[in-house]
């Protein structure tokens, strides 16, 4: 059984751009060590979503975003072992969009509901909170049997490497 | 020069993440990877050779689609190539985010929804947030549309491209004297919006086809299948089951009725039940049929049930069961369905992937523009042909095959036998005489006059549509049923 293991500091992180971004969905990438049965985290680098024309139901992170984090990552002796986004409004479960676009075999997504709250009268920022985080491990070997697996997420206070 | 694999791709690629090829373009440099390690090929490749669309392939820092030549694009030893699968993703298209409240006027008008402990607050604001597509505006999609609009659905879908008749107010309680003749979407409309403004009318004036359903459906989240024919009934299911979406069903006849839940995930689909629809012609429709005007109401009522409890995720809906109803009787039964392993849409090894041509499903010939001048051997006359012949006062035999209690409503004179009598009494008729036979719209006299020509009848005709068209378009005050 695959889990995902990684820092309280990063869980909050990641579950804070989610609530900076509300009522657009955040994305970043997780960067760490694939390790048999763990993807094991070590930082969260926040991504820009470049689907600025539907925030709020889509996200996309531009290949060259990527291609620096990954250069960094490498840099820093580090693997690409998943990445995150956020649901505004939303259950934190992957939908057909989330699997259709999955490709990174191997990978950890996870995805944190993030839910407005009632306005006060005449409040102009939406107030919001991140609830539930869920990891989904991308299993399978090909486009056509790939399926999102939900991994339990451990987090604990350091993790080692 | 360097490649750089991503880490799905690194166990087919002997688990490096960095490949060293020798290559003067792109496309070279792609192929003597895929040369070396060829189980790169299928996740790289379409099967026709051209590289995925998630694909991105970077040369140092560009995307190679947007360079001069593209994959013929020269390369250099020192630079490098980054394979880069996209990452994107999202939630199902909504027209805005999720409601996350009710307002005090909502929270007043589904109050009485609101106390029960099985919807409540949180069940309301499913309602809200749901999107039920209704096929049909007529004798089921009214009552359906009604319930749904009154009790908070926050988005309707309603197909329908026709327009409102006076036959259709004996059942069609969405639609009043008023109306006849607007579109009956127009008319829809207006009372919904008339018995809660909240709700969101989305409006689909065309006919459902394999051309758009797939497109139409995609945008809800379940259907509520109000269609009054056999080819719309296989298109809307196979429709749902290849978009997910639960089709909640119904029909009626005469006086019976019949609901169901199909194209869920774990039960059957419509053709699980009826894989193969009935012969043309064989089951009537509400004006080949009649039927009592209640009916429609009762089932509409029954499948914007089922709509609800599926939203709500309350109760227990029809999956796997085929409600019966009999109003004459008043009585209500149930049949098991199961989910056929070897359904050709939503079995195990499904052969329908695509919506087909649903017409041709049902052998129902495509229309031609020009009304036929034979059917299956039988020349057609239309009805201004016949006026002339008779006002001409010629010897022509009119044989109208309808019920007394048709010929009762309506006639244009003409001997009455009674299509399931013919067999019986075709010897009080003359086979040598030129006769023209006569139905309601055409389809019984079709049949009666194929089986007097078989007969030895030399010279018959039959009524191209019927006393409706006579009544149409020559003689008025007769009256149409």
């Amino acid at each position: 059984m695959s889990i995902l293991r990684m820092e309280q500091a990063q869980f909050d992180a990641i579950r804070r751009h989610g609530e900076e971004t509300y009522p657009h969905e955040c994305c970043g990438v997780l960067l760490g060590r694939a390790e048999e049965d763990v993807n094991a985290v070590v930082d969260a680098v926040r991504a820009g979503n470049t689907r600025t024309d539907s925030a709020h139901n889509r996200y996309n992170i531009a290949p060259q975003e990527l291609i620096q984090i990954q250069r960094q990552a490498r840099q820093r002796g580090l693997d690409i072992v998943g990445f995150y986004h956020s649901h505004p409004d939303h259950p934190a479960q992957w939908s057909k969009t989330d699997l259709a676009e999955a490709h990174w075999f191997g990978c950890s997504y996870v995805i944190t509901r993030v839910v407005g709250e009632r306005n006060a009268e005449g409040a102009g920022t939406a107030r919001c909170r991140a609830t539930e985080t869920n990891s989904f491990l991308l299993t399978g070997t090909v486009e056509e049997d790939k399926r999102l697996e939900a991994q339990p997420i451990e987090v604990a206070a350091a993790v080692g490497i | 020069m360097h490649i750089h694999i991503p880490t799905p791709l690194r166990p087919y690629a002997g688990k490096q993440a960095v490949i060293n090829v020798s290559a003067k373009t792109v496309g070279e440099a792609l192929a003597g990877l895929t040369a070396q390690f060829p189980e790169l090929r299928k996740h790289l490749y379409t099967d026709e050779g051209k590289l995925r669309a998630f694909v991105n392939i970077y040369l140092n820092d560009e995307d190679i689609r947007y360079i001069d030549h593209k994959e013929n694009a020269p390369v250099k030893e020192s630079d490098s190539l980054s394979i880069i699968p996209s990452i994107a993703g999202g939630t199902p298209v909504a027209e805005a985010p999720a409601a996350a409240a009710l307002t005090p006027e909502e929270m007043a008008r589904y109050s009485r929804h609101l106390i029960l402990p099985e919807v409540g607050e949180a069940g309301q604001l499913k309602l809200k947030n749901a999107r039920v597509l209704c096929i049909g505006a007529g004798g089921l999609g009214a009552p359906l549309t009604m319930y749904l609009a009154a009790a908070g659905v926050g988005t309707l879908g309603i197909v329908d491209f026709d327009v409102v008749e006076a036959s259709n107010l004996h059942r069609q309680v969405i639609h009043g004297t008023s109306d006849i003749g607007r579109p009956k979407l127009d008319s829809a409309e207006d009372s919904l919006k008339a018995i809660n403004p909240n709700v969101k009318i989305v409006k689909f004036e065309t006919k459902l086809t394999s051309e758009n359903a797939l497109e139409i459906f995609k945008d809800f989240d379940i259907v509520a299948d109000g269609t009054d024919n056999f080819p719309t009934r296989y298109l809307v299911n196979d429709a749902c089951v290849l978009t997910g979406i639960p089709n909640v069903y119904a029909s009626i006849y005469r006086f019976e009725g019949q609901a169901s839940v199909f194209a869920t995930e774990e039960g059957p689909c419509y053709r699980c039940l009826y894989p193969e629809p009935p012969p043309p012609g064989l089951v009537p429709s509400c004006a080949e049929g009649g039927v009592l005007g209640i009916l429609p109401g009762l089932l509409g009522i029954i499948q914007a049930t089922e709509v609800l409890k599926l939203i709500l995720g309350e109760g227990e809906p029809l999956i796997g069961r085929l409600l019966l109803v009999d109003t004459l009787a008043m009585r209500f039964r149930e049949l098991k369905l199961h989910k056929n392993a070897d359904c050709p849409v939503c079995g195990t090894h499904p052969t329908v992937t695509k919506l087909i041509d649903y017409a041709e499903f049902c052998g129902i010939p495509a229309k031609s523009a020009e009304p036929a001048a034979e059917i299956n051997g039988v020349p057609q006359m239309s009805v201004a042909e016949l006026k002339r012949r008779m006002d001409a006062g010629e010897n022509l035999f009119v044989l109208d095959v309808r019920e007394p209690f048709e010929f009762a409503i309506a006639q244009i004179g003409g001997h009455l036998m009674p299509l399931n009598d013919l067999p019986r009494r075709v010897r009080e008729l003359d086979p040598n005489r030129e006769t023209v036979v006569l139905c309601k719209v055409g389809g019984r006299s079709q049949r009666a006059a194929e089986f007097l020509a078989q007969r030895g009848f030399g010279k018959v005709h039959n009524l191209a549509g019927g006393i409706s068209a006579w009544s149409e378009a020559i003689d008025p005050s007769v009256p149409k049923y």
